[in-house]
């Protein structure tokens, strides 16, 4: 392929508290696919979504992050978002006295500063946002309420994938998005999601369960375990993987030690 | 001393200058004063002088209807309590009067404004009488340069059923002692909210005291910002003399540097005050490992069905939303602004008069942004 991998990830290493939770990803991601990342609990997705966010929780030891081919790692978390990364997180954080249409405002025209852009303009950015929330049947009430303060846990993932939708990265890494939701709300973020699939941009579904990739379907399947991807293939693993459970991939991370 | 002071008053000032002369200044062994050290003001002695202020003066009102202001001044703040109430009451000269007469509505907020001059001690002495059903917003700032003491007081009478509400905006210089007493009396059912912001000032103390009778309201807000080697300290005591009274109470802090500061919240509940209903709040955002703060909640209850909740927290800036910010593209030092700015913004935004939000909200980005280029600090 002559085109430059949106990510690509080398032998990635990264402890946390002095243990180790990485131990060797290597990860290609070209623009136009869906990858889904599964894995048991504590097999390092999360932590691998927050390396590539850029949170210094996380140390790493060893191996590269390259995005659009520069060196992603010596980039504060602002720099990669500015640049086309968004995280859609596991845990969204509730900031009480920032409304979230302040929020997504200063995110949207830090993005667009970076790329040489003004700033938007009141009513176009009204609008947008406008049309963003129908897309995720949100209440424009939310605008005006504080980041995610008194939000259900439904309504927090539903509203990171308003953020992305609103601020069309080109790398989006979806961290359990699908945990805890109904199946409308799954159809809703689903459908969110698949919404910004394009040939010019990528999207990292890390999920613990398949159901979500019935609706947000991949490219590519991985297994990650014990901090390695261990087994990758196309959509049909995802369906494998809920017939026979985690059970039989810890017995392989095992073997590859 | 005032020409025209009827002999009633000038006994309470006669008496309130025994009381100074009696106990002088207060030291840290003084359980009121623990934190707290004055001797920085003992030792400047500056020369007092006539405050400078805009506003109605307490002088002139005086000559012209001695009969109002002796029925009330004097009367709330205590002199044996506090020793600054006793210096003020014993050499104040002038300050500012207010009064509202029943059954009014002032549209437009009052404002008192003073500014300080260096070297100087001023005693400003404010009596506020709002009358029954009225209502009236008041503002009251302080402000100057160099290095002074200003000893404030203010006396602040809620007629029954009258709405109040009151911001006392401390900008005074970085050089600046500044001591402040708000004592407030609420006839029945008035409704009164004290809004006591603190900028500025080297060493700061404002003690806020409510007395609330049947059916009152009573909030008392404050924020507080110190940065440097500023000392700020907050008590404010609400006393529910009378049952069915609910009062309010949040105050929050910001310190950065090696600054301290100090928050004391009383509640008394006398015993016949049943069915009160009171909540304190102390919130601080500590920003650099120099500076402290005290906070204490002081409740007496003797009223057995009552309703007190009281809280404190000591914290920093929330690491996860700070990323959360930065995971959307938002610059750590912008970043850093908006939480702190969404933190103080909590009580800023209590305020009822839109144009002193506005101010405030405005005062406190300058103030992030001054702070961070003169010291490196985010204050």
């Amino acid at each position: 392929m002559s085109k430059t991998p949106i990510l690509e990830i080398k032998d990635l290493h990264a402890t946390a508290g002095g243990k180790e939770i990485l131990r060797g990803i290597n990860l290609t991601v070209y623009p136009g696919e869906v990858h889904a990342i599964m894995g048991p609990n504590g097999s390092g997705k999360s932590t691998l979504a927050q390396v590539i966010a850029g949170r210094d929780l996380y140390g790493v030891t060893s191996g590269e992050v390259l995005y659009e081919g520069d060196d992603l790692l010596t980039l504060a978390p602002e720099e990669r978002a500015q640049r086309g990364i968004f995280l859609a997180f596991q845990y969204p954080v509730e900031i009480p006295g920032v409304s979230n249409l302040y929020f997504l405002k200063a995110a949207l025209n830090a993005i667009r500063k970076r790329k040489g852009e003004p700033e938007v303009d009141a009513m176009d950015f009204l609008s947008l946002v406008r049309r963003k929330m129908a897309l995720m049947e949100m209440e424009e009430s939310l605008l005006n309420r504080a980041v995610n303060a008194g939000f259900s846990g439904g309504e927090k993932k539903r509203n990171e994938i308003f953020q992305m939708a609103v601020l069309e990265p080109r790398l989006a890494v979806l961290d359990e998005t699908d945990s805890g939701l109904d199946i409308d709300a799954l159809k809703i973020v689903s459908n969110g999601v698949n919404t910004l699939r394009g040939p010019d941009r990528a999207i990292v579904v890390v999920t613990h369960y398949q159901r979500l990739l019935n609706h947000i379907v991949p490219d590519y399947v991985h297994v990650l375990a014990q901090g390695r991807i261990v087994k990758s293939g196309g959509k049909s693993l995802a369906l494998e993987l809920e017939e026979s459970g985690y059970a039989g991939i810890e017995e392989l991370a095992e073997a590859v030690r | 001393m005032m020409a025209a002071a009827t002999s009633e008053l000038q006994e309470i000032r006669r008496r309130a200058a025994e009381s100074f002369e009696t106990r002088g200044y207060p030291t840290k062994r003084d359980e009121e004063w623990k934190y707290t050290s004055v001797s920085a003001i003992a030792k400047a002695q500056f020369p007092a002088e006539a405050p400078s202020l805009t506003g109605n003066s307490l002088r002139t009102a005086l000559e012209q209807h001695p009969g109002l202001i002796e029925e009330h001044l004097g009367r709330y703040a205590s002199s044996e309590e506090n020793a600054f109430v006793a210096l003020n009451t014993a050499h104040f000269e002038d300050g500012a009067f207010l009064h509202v007469p029943r059954n009014t509505v002032v549209e437009e907020p009052v404002w008192i404004d003073y500014t300080a001059v260096p070297d100087r001690t001023t005693h400003p002495r404010n009596l506020i009488v709002v009358g029954a059903n009225s209502q009236v917003r008041i503002v009251e700032r302080y402000r100057g340069s160099g290095r002074y003491f200003t000893n404030a007081v203010t006396e602040i009478v809620a007629g029954e059923n009258s709405v109040v509400e009151h911001v006392k905006l401390e900008e005074e210089s970085a050089q600046s002692f500044h001591v402040a007493t708000i004592q407030v009396h609420q006839a029945r059912n008035s409704n009164f909210k004290s809004h006591n912001i603190s900028f500025g000032g080297l060493l700061v103390r404002n003690d806020v005291n409510a007395v609330l009778s049947t059916g009152c309201e009573g909030t008392l807000n404050g924020l507080y910002l110190a940065t440097g080697k500023q000392h700020i300290d907050n008590h404010t005591a609400l006393d529910h003399a009378a049952p069915h009274a609910a009062s309010h109470e949040l105050y929050k802090g910001i310190l950065d540097g090696i600054s301290t500061g100090v928050f004391n919240g009383k509640i008394y509940v006398r015993k016949d005050a049943q069915k009160t209903d009171a909540k304190q709040t102390n919130k601080n955002l500590v920003l650099s490992p120099g500076a402290t703060i005290n906070t204490k909640p002081e409740l007496q209850i003797l009223a057995d069905d009552v309703r007190c909740t009281h809280g404190a927290t000591v914290g920093q800036l929330d690491e996860e939303a700070l990323f959360y910010l930065r995971a959307r593209g938002i610059g750590e030092i912008e970043a850093r602004d908006l939480l702190i700015y969404a933190f103080a913004r909590d009580v800023i935004e209590r305020i009822g008069i839109p144009e002193i939000r506005e101010y405030l909200e405005k005062a406190l980005f300058e103030r992030l942004v001054f702070s961070r280029q003169s010291s490196g600090g985010a204050l």
